[in-house]
């Protein structure tokens, strides 16, 4: 799991019907220190996550289990807002 | 997920049987700006996807596999979208 920021939205109407009714988030990853890092990707949310907002997100197939019993063909997935984090 | 462009089709008539029927396109993944990212891909269409537009691409085998509708597919790249618009705030 990694450390991201929303950054923004994508709307797609023709899409993967277990997609339907989902919300695609873009999200910035970043490092420890809250800067940016790294390749922005979208990623399916499943918390209810906003632009603005710092999450923390999953990768690969593991993507979909928030989602069960459906299974969205999805990669990357939002499974946490983040209130605050600190680094030592 | 990755926002691509779709560059080209490709046509194989010898592959694997579980790929029978899967239509392949060339996709070119972007940055938020539109412009070419790293290398092209093949990936499976699993929306209707022309060449030329935008679209939303898994980059995982199960996803793929599941965007195909079957089990087991040797694949590991699927369109599973196509972008109507994006939204980016500063």
């Amino acid at each position: 799991m990694q450390l991201a920021r929303v950054i923004g939205e994508v709307v797609s109407t023709m899409k993967d019907a277990n997609l339907v009714g989902m919300k695609l988030l873009i999200l910035q990853p970043l490092a420890p220190s809250g800067e940016s890092i790294g390749r922005t990707l979208v990623a399916l949310d499943s918390v209810g996550a906003g632009v603005g907002e710092a999450v923390f997100f999953v990768r690969g197939r593991e993507a979909a289990f928030p989602f069960y019993p459906a299974e969205p063909p999805t990669d990357a997935a939002i499974v946490g807002i983040v209130d605050h984090w600190d680094v030592e | 997920m990755q926002i691509a462009r779709v560059i080209g089709t490709v046509v194989s008539t010898q592959k694997n049987r579980k790929l029978e029927g899967a239509k392949l396109l060339l996709v070119q993944p972007l940055t938020l700006e539109g412009e070419p990212r790293g290398v092209a891909l093949l990936a499976i269409d699993a929306v209707g996807a022309g060449v030329g537009e935008r679209v939303l691409v898994v980059i995982e085998g199960k996803a793929a596999g599941d965007a195909l509708g079957r089990k087991g597919a040797a694949v590991d790249a699927a369109i599973i979208g196509i972008v109507d618009s994006v939204d980016v705030s500063d």
